[in-house]
């Protein structure tokens, strides 16, 4: 198990350094930086632009270095928690940033939990009722989630949301809570938001979670030792939560790996049109202004979440499976 | 003993082999070749049937679009700006009287200034069919004013409400499928011809091109697509023209997307490498390419068809989500992404409802494709 967990750490990290050179050159593609849109602005608006000033500016945020020492000084800042400097708001990354990571994880987080808690159940009984009318609805409302664009789906709950519940349109919490301190009554205010981005974001994850977890336990539904258990006289619901279910749940956990990148496709795209404060804003305006240590930040937190959530299932498989464990890999 | 049978010789010669002798309906089912048992096997899956028939439709009205619309994407109706759609009625006061419109009448509310249409009841207009109407440029060739059907005579025909210029959102609408569903075409060629490159190359050279392609895939796979399909398109320059844009996009969405394929492909050929009749080919001086192009790959050309087909949707809900964020396309490109963008506001839901209708055929055409990849995939293996 140590040799495992030593193994997986390690690609991790590997995966991590090559995810952030990627990143790196993504946010150096477009032509120009942040400082020559800057300068181009001052003069559009008539402003001298002193030529020393701007040799300044460049220095002082690095971008006259070449590109690889750019990416060195970028990479060890993020080793020490310094996220670089945001060209747009004039603060440290981590400033500006502020709350939006940790409201971002429990979005993602909140998700999962809810994607799993829709489709467990859900793929239990179309497995167990192949066929019938429930299980054609279920596939069929399932595909709808599926083909669903997600930012739409985020307008329209939020509308009925809003004439319904009377809750506050965008934000995650009451616009009296935002900038305080964490009180219980903002705790609450948040949950009361967070519902409807997390319906949205989870729709289109949970249909195909139903799939696979029905396939998985049909194909167990068809083997020998069940047809054994049920002729010596096993309860069905004891049948199905002794056996298959164990065997369908594995791939349950492995899953997500899958589900992770596109729940949190789905968060910077749901948050960016119900603006909430997490990461999602504020990479897309990073990205249309060029800020490119505020977008790397976010591209690369991002990134972290899927690979750590990733590094997280397969120790759980492992630890459940000893098959996998033994072998020291995992087999798809 | 009167009850037993008599002697019998049969005087048909002997033939042997006349049990194994196939009649001719037999013959035509078990010489059927492969693609032709998929087609039967296809045939069965109705859903995936219908889904296949309305996918092909949508794709040859893309050759015609012109023609379906009746207004142009472009022509404005000034005096008709957020206009609620009109809805085509058959029988006007007891009567029967073919498709007809009422015309719209325009009010401004002075209290909250918003504009209000109703329907003047006492004068219903025929809609026109096989007419003349705005005039466009057919694929550049030639100028024509045909189309299937037009607004009535000094009347309008707003099937899906107009939008902020008073443009025909129904026109718009299939402009813009147009768009969006070429995107997801030409995204998946690209996809595919690196997902069989790459991925072939990675299952038969085996050793470190294969574990160096595996690392790529897995890496490629965690991460979320849509943050950097973001980035990517950020990435392309404003000056860029609206056609470079298009094609700029459609390779960003291939891009990340051939790891399911070139995964797909990989663990097929590194079974497949070292069958008898590839090492025959291999003895025989075939290069590479040859072998895998001519002899490996039709092995399951189906299957990749198959998934190729189910990640058509991504592509197209990729393209929709960015250029609604505004990093896709952008005006005078107009795809469904691009018209959605209009109803990016919750004002849009609450006030103007209809702006939301090129959601229908996103959700048409990704549903189709969902149904039509199941069919094909349960198709691909016609010997199971």
């Amino acid at each position: 198990m140590l040799t495992y967990l030593f193994r997986r750490l390690a690609t991790m990290v590997v995966s991590m350094l090559v995810i952030s050179f990627l990143i790196f050159i993504i946010i150096q593609l477009p032509p120009g930086d942040y400082l020559t849109t800057y300068i181009e602005e001052l003069k559009a608006q008539g402003e001298v632009v002193d030529p020393k000033k701007v040799e300044f500016l460049r220095a002082q945020y690095g971008l006259d270095k070449s590109m690889s020492e750019q990416y060195f000084v970028w990479v060890s800042g993020l080793l020490q928690g310094d996220f670089g400097y945001s060209f747009e708001f004039n603060l440290p990354v981590s400033e500006v940033v502020g709350d939006r990571l940790w409201l971002s994880m429990v979005l993602n987080f909140s998700t999962v939990i809810f994607v799993y808690l829709v489709a467990f159940p859900i793929g239990v009984y179309s497995a167990t009722h192949q066929y019938s009318w429930g299980d054609h609805g279920l596939t069929f409302i399932g595909f709808i989630g599926l083909a669903t664009p997600n930012f739409l789906l985020a307008l329209i709950l939020l509308y009925f949301a809003n004439v319904w519940f009377g809750t506050s349109i965008g934000g995650l919490m009451e616009p009296r809570f935002v900038d305080q301190p964490w009180t219980y009554d903002k705790v609450m205010s948040v949950l009361a938001h967070l519902w409807v981005p997390v319906v949205v974001i989870g729709t289109s994850g949970t249909a195909g979670m139903i799939r696979r977890l029905r396939a998985n336990l049909l194909d167990e539904l068809q083997k020998q030792y069940v047809v054994t258990a049920r002729a010596k006289g096993l309860s069905e619901g004891r049948l199905l939560i002794k056996y298959p279910m164990r065997m369908a749940l594995n791939p349950f956990i492995a899953d997500i790996g899958s589900l992770l990148p596109q729940v949190v496709s789905g968060s910077v795209i749901v948050s960016a049109v119900m603006s909430l404060p997490t990461t999602g804003p504020m990479l897309l305006s990073a990205l249309q202004s060029q800020d490119m240590y505020l977008a790397g930040s976010f591209l690369i937190f991002l990134a972290m979440l899927t690979v750590v959530g990733m590094f997280v299932s397969d120790v759980l498989l492992a630890l459940l499976d000893p098959r996998i464990r033994l072998e020291g890999g995992l087999r798809k | 003993m009167t009850d037993r049978l008599p002697h019998y010789v049969s005087d048909a010669p002997f033939d042997p082999i006349a049990v194994t002798q196939l009649t001719r309906e037999q013959e035509k089912f078990y010489m059927a070749s492969q693609w032709k048992m998929m087609w039967w096997r296809f045939l069965r899956h109705k859903l995936a049937l219908v889904a296949g028939v309305i996918l092909l439709l949508s794709y040859l009205s893309i050759f015609v679009s012109e023609v379906l619309a009746p207004y142009n994407l472009h022509s404005r109706n000034t005096d008709f700006i957020y206009a609620p759609p009109q809805g085509i009625h058959l029988i006007h006061e007891g009567s029967l009287r073919g498709p007809f419109v009422y015309p719209q009448k325009y009010t401004l509310n002075m209290e909250t200034l918003k504009r209000e249409y109703a329907d003047d009841r006492s004068k219903p207009q025929s809609i026109r069919f096989f007419c003349s109407g705005d005039t466009y440029d057919f694929w550049g060739v030639f100028d024509a004013s045909f189309h299937l059907m037009c607004p009535p005579r000094d009347g309008t025909l707003f099937l899906f409400g107009t939008d902020r210029l008073g443009r025909d959102m129904f026109s718009r609408l299939i402009y813009g499928g147009r768009i969006s569903m070429t995107v997801g075409l030409l995204g998946i060629t690209i996809s595919f011809i690196l997902g069989i490159s790459i991925g072939g190359a990675a299952g038969y050279f085996g050793g470190w091109v294969d574990s160096s392609v595996q690392r790529v895939i897995e890496i490629l796979r965690s991460l979320p697509e849509l943050p950097l399909w973001l980035a990517l398109s950020a990435a392309l320059p404003a000056n860029w023209s609206p056609i470079w844009i298009y094609l700029g996009i459609t390779i960003i969405l291939g891009l990340l997307d051939w790891p399911g394929l070139a995964r797909a492909v990989r663990s097929k050929l590194l079974a497949l490498r070292e069958e008898d009749y590839a090492v025959a080919a291999r003895l025989m001086g075939a290069p590479p390419a040859h072998i895998i192009g001519r002899h490996l790959l039709p092995n399951f050309m189906s299957h990749l068809i198959a998934s190729a087909t189910l990640s058509v949707p991504s592509m197209i809900l990729g393209e929709t989500a960015l250029s609604f964020l505004g990093l896709g396309l952008r005006p005078p490109i107009t795809s469904l992404g691009v018209l959605l963008a209009e109803a990016q506001n919750i004002e849009a839901v609450a006030l103007y409802p209809w702006l939301m209708t090129p959601m229908i055929p996103v959700i048409i055409i990704v549903l189709a494709f969902n149904f039509l990849g199941d069919g094909l995939r349960d198709a691909a293996d016609p010997y199971d």
